[in-house]
């Protein structure tokens, strides 16, 4: 397999604020990788960085064959990185198909149209008129999911892409992800849902306090680990 | 029928002020921008277009286009090279540039034109006017700028709402953090949203330099009317805008027909009163 993404020594700062110090990570074409970890381990700063949102200029990101470390947002998603972001963030005075058509707006080619995405998600239809923010909340995270489809990425960013959400809606979301791989298209997700996480990925990365604290495939990594990763607890704590 | 004469008069006058406005409240739409120099750029278009035509002796057809398409250009380089610097969460910046601006603007009219008042000769469009009764009687010009505004602003609200552009603009003006993950570039946007407002500044200039006596001074008072027009109309809205300079324009002439002196004094105090009893104006949409 071809890796599509890896950073080396990833580093990121707000400020004099140290968010992460030094993360190796990988995505190989096609593959779907998951990053676990607590409420402020860095996974949301990991995706900020890659995806150019806040500056990783000199650093080591390489992307499909390109160094795009300091590259500006805009170019790296035209070289193919779509981000769901966090709170689905949909544009509040754009239709849903309004909102769908932003994501194409770059114009890659790829197998992903209006009618795709509304095959993959036929619930957005009927609503393909209404404004983006006046869906359940399943159904707008469907539409941001859409919308970075839009461009025909060959890697996805999820971020908590389950949050606020009932576990039912949560099925049926990450049903949609074998079907979106099956288009080519490598996933990374953020995920505080370890179960899920464990669920839909080929291997997990855990974050904790800037760090990837552990790594491996779902069917190697037993729960103590995961959990001594998680939270940082020792041997005794189990 | 004086007073139904002075209602016309007033909705055709409400033409020039929503031009003057529309820009404004594209440019504060789409990048929460307050363009203090507005009112000079529209003055530095009518002293271009007297400079082209009375001049140069440029044929006015082709005048017109060349203001344009000058307006359009400087727009949208200035706010690629200068005013995106500027643009943050905090207003305060743009507004004291474009300040700034407004002052370099009027001393470097003053310095080239000098301080006598211009006026571009509109010929028969300036005298000619269609007789509806004898009282009643509707100018070319003033028709022909009412109609200027309602097209402007019928164009402006087809590119927001039925193009990729404007879908691209009105997503900026939404969420402008996520636009570049979505591969829209900001500083481009912004900068096509300033050549926008630029262009609709440049037909106000023209139509400015036919209507009235003006001079390197001229700016802040027109200023003061287009922001009038767009509080009145509500924030964001352009059609709201057009009635927003109605507003303004009637209770100018109606406030003339009580006497002279009364007629800008009354605008204000329309605008002051709307304020009161609607504060967010008559058809916000932020």
């Amino acid at each position: 397999m071809t890796r599509l993404l890896e950073t080396q020594g990833l580093t990121a700062f707000y400020g004099d604020f140290q968010a992460l110090f030094g993360i190796d990570v990988s995505v190989d074409e096609g593959e779907c990788v998951a990053l676990i970890g607590s409420n402020g381990a860095g996974k949301s700063t990991f995706l900020r960085a890659i995806t150019g949102m806040i500056p990783a200029r000199g650093q080591d990101v390489m992307f499909a064959g390109q160094h795009i470390a300091g590259w500006a947002a805009d170019r790296i998603h035209k070289a193919g990185m779509a981000m769901v972001p966090e709170g689905r963030r949909l544009f509040p005075s754009l239709s849903v198909e309004e909102n769908l058509l932003i994501g194409a707006a770059g114009k890659r080619p790829g197998p992903w149209s209006l009618d795709a995405v509304y095959e993959l998600f036929p619930d957005l239809v009927a609503k393909r008129h209404n404004p983006g923010t006046a869906l359940s909340g399943g159904q707008q995270q469907m539409v941001a999911i859409g919308r970075a489809l839009m461009s025909n990425p060959q890697l996805l960013l999820c971020d908590e892409i389950s949050l606020g959400l009932a576990p039912k809606v949560i099925k049926d979301i990450y049903t949609a992800v074998p079907k979106i791989r099956a288009g080519g298209t490598a996933i990374l997700v953020v995920e505080q849902d370890v179960g899920q996480a464990l669920a839909v990925a080929d291997r997990v990365y855990c974050f904790m306090e800037g760090r990837v604290t552990l790594t491996g495939t779902p069917a190697t990594l037993t729960r103590a680990q995961i959990a001594a990763a998680y939270f940082g607890t020792t041997e005794e704590a189990h | 029928m004086v007073w139904i004469n002075a209602i016309v008069q007033g909705v055709l006058l409400g033409g020039l002020y929503a031009l003057f406005a529309a820009g404004l409240s594209l440019m504060f739409g789409v990048m929460r921008f307050i363009n203090i120099a507005h009112g000079d750029f529209i003055v530095t278009a009518a002293y271009l277009m007297v400079a082209l035509v009375t001049g140069l002796a440029v044929h006015p057809a082709v005048a017109v286009v060349l203001v344009l398409i000058a307006l359009t250009t400087a727009g949208y380089v200035n706010q690629r090279i200068l005013l995106n610097r500027v643009l943050g969460k905090d207003i305060l910046p743009p507004i004291l540039v474009t300040f700034g601006m407004s002052i370099i603007i009027q001393n470097a009219l003053l310095e080239i034109f000098s301080a006598d008042s211009q006026r571009l000769p509109a010929g028969w469009l300036e005298t000619g006017s269609i007789v509806l009764s004898d009282a009643v009687a509707i100018g070319w010009l003033p028709l022909l700028m009412f109609a200027a505004a309602v097209a402007v602003i019928g164009g402006l609200q087809l590119v927001f709402y039925k193009t990729p552009l404007g879908r691209m603009l009105r997503a900026t003006s939404d969420d402008p953090e996520i636009v570049p993950l979505m591969g829209g570039n900001n500083a481009h946007i912004f900068a096509i949203a300033t050549a926008l407002a630029s262009l609709v500044v440049g037909v106000a200039g023209i139509f400015l330099a036919m209507k009235t006596n003006f001079d390197p001074s001229a700016g802040p008072a027109r200023l003061l009317f287009a922001f009038e027009a767009v509080i009145i109309g509500g924030l964001g809205s352009l059609w709201g805008t057009l009635v927003g300079g109605i507003v303004l324009g009637v209770a100018q002439t109606l406030g003339a027909q009580i006497d002279a002196g009364v007629q800008i004094l009354a605008g204000h105090l329309v605008f002051l009163a709307l304020l009161v009893v609607r504060p967010r104006g008559l058809f916000p949409k932020m």
